[in-house]
């Protein structure tokens, strides 16, 4: 779960990080009094979780609370990358001389925490590792032993920074290590670190994942952030679809029939578990199909489960037809999900012979599944039918209603 | 011969009186499989299927030889369980347990190595080696393992469970077969990778080839890119990419926990491409993958 900037900078300032003076705002009128009370001229950034701010035009600078108030109140109405900011951060504006780029992140391959810093802050780190190597250092440690400042020290020597610069940077990557591990995070980013004029560093912007598996385990530091328990924060916010197919899934434990993800296509798509949903959402798009939506079932989902996320798939406007296509299974009951989807197509007031393009799930109990399909006129194919022949047919048949 | 696992290996299954290992040691049983029993703390004395349930892992290796353990317990407590099954000397833990925060895999993964214990998993299925033993749940209820797991020539490594199935089933109604399937788990951090698993299917003499099933996410298929290299491994690799779709969509988590596009590496056109230079095959659709494997085969 992602966090807004402004929540990062309180966790950092926890672990004695410096930093800015900042106010977070919600109104014009807040953000005039912050930039009073902060004296002299301000940053005025966009609370959104979206990179890519400066050039959408969420962050101005401004010399007076009055034109703090002004620029604040365009921020606040202004979506970048279609999410609305929560908020605006009032902070002191200072005069960099250096910049510096800190993360700490897991690495997959050396299974290992990682810390990645670079002299060369502010721009896109990808960048920096392709063009100036030398510029980067990566530095592992184990999530076995308390943290030890060393690792942190050799990260930052490793790009030859040297002296107070040395000690003091230390100090911040260290820091952001413990907060990394101490949070269960999956990145924990902060650039640029700052060198200001007068010599000292501080972190000028902070970007803070905590993994969602482990978010129970931080609940305190959630509630302090003002967090609520359901925020689920990802790249987008949910539609009303998806918001509806999130509460069929939570509303019966059993098995999966959820993590809906609306598209604007007219085929809606049953499709699962995690592989096999990615592999038939490509296999549909590649023979030409309009997806509506992405999902996952699996871990056999109750009859009723199947029949009311079919039920809100086929009466989403635009869906002209639905295919329901898994991987060969066998913890799924193909005689399940079959009743389930001929009883949700029957409930939302369709034939299922006409609105069901392709059922194409294989595998344990297909045969009193393939009888319960057969018995109201649905296509279906079993395992002899590859998955792209099946997302084939499901497109075609689609194609031949419209 | 097989990888991993043969006919003989003998497996406990810790969480066994949970409801999904009930029935998982009921498929294992009905396979063949050597199932000794399993641990669930304060259930000693039970009895699962007739087998019996123990306190702790000790209370087996103590009395007989135990050549793998299942991790099939929840979340808050299976990293715990890990722990204790290296700490017992066993040498191959086959992780099933989804949800597992990965700061946790990182310290289990890493405490493994040093003891040279094998991790699978977490967030997969298990290991088969078809008509020989199967360890995990994958492929269900004997009678459809046996359906979709011939016996066979190539060798299965899938980050998803379920594709696991898919892909063999494909394999064994082209008449190739399964030398050994192995579900290696969805997570960003996994005990063993392709890469790590390719030097003991180089070494079987049993398979032939090896299929391949990968997602957006993570850095492994450079990892067996860089081995392909080093090893001048001469088996045919067929690989299939899926998730192409999540390429437009950076930062959105689709599938298993480890399937997010974080960086340019992360995506599917990268590793394609990186793939192709190390000489593996992609396939563009899974079903594919059999013709392509039998047309290097040559057979």
């Amino acid at each position: 779960m992602r966090f807004y900037e402004f929540e990062s900078k309180q966790i950092l300032a926890k672990a004695g990080i410096p930093l800015p003076k900042s106010h977070f705002c919600k109104t014009p009128d807040q953000a005039a009094a912050a930039a009073f009370e902060v004296g002299g001229p301000v940053v005025i950034k966009s609370q959104v979780l979206s990179g890519g701010r400066m050039k959408a035009g969420g962050v101005k600078f401004a010399d007076s609370p009055g034109e703090a108030a002004e620029h604040a109140r365009a921020i606040l109405a202004l979506p970048i990358s279609n999410l609305m900011p929560v908020g605006v951060l009032v902070e002191e504006k200072r005069a960099v001389a250096q910049e510096y780029y800190a993360a700490v992140t897991w690495d997959g391959r050396a299974k290992k925490a990682v810390i990645i810093f670079s002299d060369m802050g502010g721009i896109d780190i990808e960048e920096v590792a392709e063009k100036h190597p030398e510029h980067l250092s990566r530095t592992h440690f184990s999530a076995n032993r308390p943290f030890s400042d060393y690792i942190a020290k050799t990260a930052v020597a490793g790009v030859g920074v040297t002296g107070n610069d040395l000690t003091a940077l230390t100090r911040i990557v260290g820091g952001l290590a413990r907060v990394f591990l101490d949070r269960d995070m999956t990145l924990a980013e902060i650039n640029p670190i700052g060198k200001l004029d007068d010599g000292s560093i501080i972190a000028l912007d902070a970007h803070m994942d905590i993994e969602s598996e482990a978010a129970r385990n931080h609940l305190a530091l959630l509630k302090e952030l003002g967090v609520g328990p359901e925020e689920k924060r990802q790249a987008r916010p949910p539609t009303q679809f998806e918001i509806d197919a999130e509460q069929v899934d939570s509303a019966d434990p059993r098995g999966v029939a959820g993590n809906l993800t609306e598209f604007d296509g007219n085929l809606g798509l049953i499709i699962g578990a995690g592989g096999g949903s990615l592999t038939l959402f490509d296999a549909v798009r590649a023979a030409g199909g309009k997806p509506a939506n992405y999902c996952e079932i699996g871990g056999n989902p109750s009859v009723s489960k199947a029949a009311n996320l079919t039920k809100l798939i086929c009466r989403q406007p635009g869906v002209e037809k639905i295919a329901v296509m898994m991987n060969v299974v066998s913890n799924t009951r193909v005689d399940i999900v079959a009743r389930g989807v001929v009883k949700g197509c029957i409930e939302a007031g369709f034939d299922p012979a006409e609105k069901i393009a392709i059922f194409r799930i294989p595998g344990s109990w297909e045969d009193e599944g393939f009888a319960i399909l057969k018995k109201y006129g649905v296509p279906y194919v079993d395992r002899s039918v590859s998955m792209d022949e099946a997302a084939r047919l499901a497109v075609e048949n689609t194609k031949k209603k419209a | 011969m097989s990888i991993l696992v043969d006919k003989d290996t003998t497996f406990i299954i810790q969480g066994i009186t949970g409801r999904e290992a009930v029935t998982m040691a009921r498929e294992c049983l009905d396979y063949g499989a050597k199932l000794l029993g399993g641990v669930t703390p304060g259930r000693k004395g039970r009895e699962v299927h007739g087998l019996p349930v123990e306190d702790t892992v000790r209370a087996f290796t103590d009395r007989t030889r135990v050549d793998a353990a299942v991790v099939s317990v929840p979340p808050a407590g299976a990293a715990d369980a890990v722990f204790e099954a290296i700490d017992a000397g066993i040498p191959l833990i086959v992780c099933v347990t989804e949800r597992i925060p990965r700061k946790q895999v990182a310290q289990f993964v890493e405490y493994a190595a040093q003891k040279g214990t094998r991790i699978i998993g977490p967030n997969c299925l298990g290991v088969i080696s078809p008509g020989k033993t199967r360890v995990g749940g994958i492929g269900g209820a004997a009678e459809s393992t046996r359906r979709a797991f011939m016996p066979g020539r190539i060798g299965v490594m899938s980050r998803s469970g379920g594709m696991t199935v898919e892909i063999a089933n494909s394999l064994s109604e082209a008449g190739l077969g399964v030398s050994t399937a192995v579900s290696i788990g969805g997570d960003a951090i996994i005990g063993s990778t392709y890469a790590e698993l390719m030097p003991l299917f180089d070494a079987d003499p049993q398979t032939e080839g090896i299929a391949i099933y990968s997602e957006p996410g993570g850095r492994a298929e450079y990892e067996l890119a860089d081995y392909m290299a080093r090893s001048g491994s001469k088996k045919p690799i067929v690989a299939f990419m899926a998730g192409r779709f999540m390429d437009e969509m950076p930062g959105m988590r689709f599938g298993h926990a480890g399937t997010i596009v974080e960086g340019r590496a992360d995506t599917t056109a990268s590793k394609i491409a990186n793939l192709t230079a190390a000489g593996i095959i992609v396939a563009e659709k899974i079903g594919d993958i059999p013709r392509l494997l039998s047309e290097r085969l040559g057979k």
